[in-house]
């Protein structure tokens, strides 16, 4: 459930897939595109990637053509068919090196013994990453399993113009964002971009708002199932929200991300909480014009210490043939030079290595690389720092109807604990 | 005859091994076969990884009890239903009727009622987020209302029934366009005769010489009611009001979520309906028969 692109139309290819039983066969339908190489004295390492946009599918080829030590082949499967096949495909006939996320996500695979321990990996790159980027890498036995590649943050984003000409300043704490909102109200500015008919959307406003009122660490436990949500802590965040839907998009169950990001870009809408990606709804000669400040401080306590920044990577296949010829290919994949190149083709992603030259990057880039180097925590978003199944069959039903329904806060997060339990036993 | 013991020779006994056999092995094996391990894996906590673990009944009371979209799947599928039976099919019958009549321009309007039906619902989803969207949807900006037709979860699901219907209804004139033109022109002029008024002649003696088609555009809507998921997974997933079973089975199961044992659950209530359906279809069939 990471649908963090716009993919309308992989919902479709994913239903008609799954109509007629198709994702069974993962693994033999993917198209085999073997990256031209001289070919070293370690054989042949397979990638199983899931970039299949064309941009990402671009970076990774060009990334891995830079690898000489051995001959690669690149399986492309479609994004979101690779996601929700993940647990088949790591049990049938995975390739060595296969693309993924990090956090919850990661270890859940690491714990079931789908992956491979890569820690000597760790010991000669660990210098190029930092604390945060490595404990997103580590499974619950303190080994890791994943090497960062890219990553983007969430945060507030906004139209330097609109602002410009109406004076507004960004909000340091929840009162001055609501004084803010309140008086583009009276501009006749709709404050707050909102849209949840994916699903996901609305998960980042609740993240933000569970990290800023009660830390890091509560939410982490929250998500991995060890705190209630009945909890008036909870509770708290889901009141906070409510006290801030008045100022958001109405009618948000019915409009996509894109569209929301439209309005912004129309300047319809004043702000909008969402990832870097939102820059792809705006038009070129507007990107400059397109700005963010991370989610106001609520409790002091926290600050604004903590934010999601989603991090892609890559990690080896228990069932790997080639493990020396994947660790090197990780190996590869952390320098900081091949990020380079992906930040260089794929302007809505950061590199991960804080070695990586920022020289390159585009006023955004540099901005959103500034924010998480000040954030201590980073969360990978909701759908990654918890069970897949408790995140979509879940998450997604309840948040949808805290949207439509504000007001029936204690029979939701009772519902909420309820089906936790079912599904954390 | 009767007495005599019927003897097979081997080719006898090849062809009916073969016949019976390969029938019987694929029956069993693509469709009693899944559906006994759905009603099992249904009693089970199988995340699709590591052990099975029985769990008995708990899955059912899970989904029962704690698990809201649940019941909305189960209104859904119920109004998608009575919907279709109740409002489609009758339109489609009455288009049929129409068009039977030899209007001018019928092939025309013929032809413009049955062009949805080529498009499939996963289409038919689209089209329908282009019509309802609520900031750029024709029906908003044409009546200058701004209703979430998508969004509102009391609302979507009738309009998104609209949508299903606007093509179901090309499917059920057609069948019946083809059972009118089939009707033998003398008994409406017998009737004529008879003095029976233009109603009359028609639920008197068109109508049920109309049976078969009936039986057959009876078991087509009951067919597209259970099945429905394409338009509403199009449209959102089917989430949030657009709930269905099939789509709950498909979530469960398909996705990474994995929680097979809960889906299967939720596979073995729409078998049951789906049965229920069925049985009384087929004991019907059957008593008229004897």
């Amino acid at each position: 459930m990471d649908q963090r692109l716009p993919i309308s139309r992989r919902h479709l290819l994913l239903g008609a897939a799954a109509t007629f039983g198709v994702p069974a066969v993962l693994a033999g339908c993917g198209s085999d595109s073997p990256a031209p190489g001289p070919g070293g004295n370690l054989g042949t390492v397979t990638i199983g990637s899931n970039a299949s946009d064309e941009i990402p599918k671009r970076t990774l080829e060009t990334v891995v053509k830079g690898f000489t030590q051995a001959t690669t082949r690149i399986n492309t499967v479609d994004h979101n068919t690779f996601q929700e096949n993940i647990n088949r495909y790591l049990r049938g006939t995975p390739e060595d090196v296969f693309t993924w996320f990090a956090g919850y996500r990661m270890q859940f695979f690491a714990e079931q013994g789908l992956a491979v321990d890569i820690s000597d990996v760790w010991q000669e790159i660990g210098a190029d990453y930092t604390q945060a980027f490595k404990d997103q890498s580590t499974g619950v036995d303190g080994k890791q399993y994943f090497v960062p590649f890219s990553y983007y943050p969430w945060a507030v984003f906004y139209r330097k113009s609109l602002w410009e000409e109406n004076g507004y300043e960004v909000p340091a704490t929840l009162d001055e964002l609501t004084a803010l909102a309140r008086r583009m109200q009276g501009d006749d500015i709709i404050p707050i971009a909102f849209a949840d008919k994916d699903g996901w959307p609305a998960m980042g406003t609740f993240d933000i708002l569970n990290m800023r009122l009660n830390g890091y660490d509560f939410h982490i436990s929250l998500m991995q199932g060890k705190q209630s949500w009945t909890d008036p802590k909870v509770r708290q965040v889901f009141d906070t929200w409510r006290g801030l839907m008045e100022f958001h998009q109405p009618a948000a169950l019915g409009r996509t991300w894109q569209e929301a990001a439209q309005s912004l870009a129309q300047k319809q809408t004043g702000m909008y909480v969402l990832g870097m990606f939102v820059a792809q709804q705006f038009p070129e000669a507007d990107r400059d014009d397109l700005d963010f400040f991370t989610f106001p401080e609520i409790n002091p306590a926290y600050g604004t210490d903590s934010i999601d920044a989603p991090i892609d990577g890559y990690m080896i296949s228990a069932k790997a043939r080639n493990v020396e010829g994947a660790k090197a290919l990780l190996k590869h994949f952390a320098q900081a030079s091949s990020q380079n190149v992906a930040t260089e083709l794929d302007p809505g992603t950061l590199a991960a290595s804080s070695k990586a030259d920022t020289s390159g990057y585009s006023a955004l880039q540099k901005r959103g690389a500034e924010l998480v180097s000040q954030a201590t925590h980073i969360a990978q978003f909701l759908d990654r720092d918890t069970r897949p199944d408790f995140a979509s069959t879940v998450m997604i039903p309840s948040l949808q109807s805290f949207v439509s329904e504000p007001d029936e806060i204690e029979s939701l997060l009772a519902s909420i604990e309820q089906q936790k339990a079912n599904i954390f036993r | 005859m009767a007495a005599k013991t019927r003897r097979y020779s081997a080719r006898d006994m090849a062809v009916l091994v073969i016949g019976l056999g390969v029938a019987i092995v694929v029956n069993v094996g693509v469709i009693w076969g899944p559906a006994l391990a759905s009603i099992g894996l249904s009693g089970t906590d199988w995340s699709g990884i590591g052990p099975i673990e029985w769990v008995g009944g708990q899955n059912y009371h899970d989904l029962a009890a704690e698990y809201p979209p649940f019941w909305s799947a189960v209104r859904n599928n119920v109004l998608w239903l009575g919907f279709l039976a109740l409002v489609a099919t009758p339109f489609g019958l009455f288009c049929a009727v129409l068009l039977d009549r030899r209007l001018r321009m019928s092939r025309f309007y013929q032809s413009a009622l049955y062009m949805p039906v080529v498009l499939s619902l996963a289409v038919v989803g689209f089209i329908a987020q282009l019509v309802y969207s609520s900031d750029y949807g024709v029906l908003n900006s044409v009546t200058g209302l701004s209703v979430d037709w998508l969004g509102d979860s009391s609302i979507n699901i009738w309009v998104v029934m609209v949508a299903a219907a606007w093509r179901h209804v090309g499917y059920v004139m057609v069948i019946y366009l083809a059972g009118l033109k089939a009707v033998d022109p003398a008994l409406k002029e017998a009737a004529a005769i008879d003095g029976a008024s233009e109603r009359q002649a028609f639920f008197r003696v068109v109508f049920p010489t109309l049976r078969p088609v009936n039986v057959i555009v009876l078991v087509i809507t009951v067919i597209e009611a259970l099945r429905a998921f394409d338009i509403v997974y199009a449209i959102n997933r089917g989430r949030n009001g657009l709930e269905l079973l099939s789509v709950l089975v498909t979530e469960n199961i398909v996705g990474e979520a994995s929680r097979i044992g809960f889906g299967s659950a939720i596979a073995v209530i729409l078998l049951a309906i789906s049965v229920g359906f069925i049985a009384t279809y087929l004991s019907q069939m059957f008593r008229e028969e004897r």
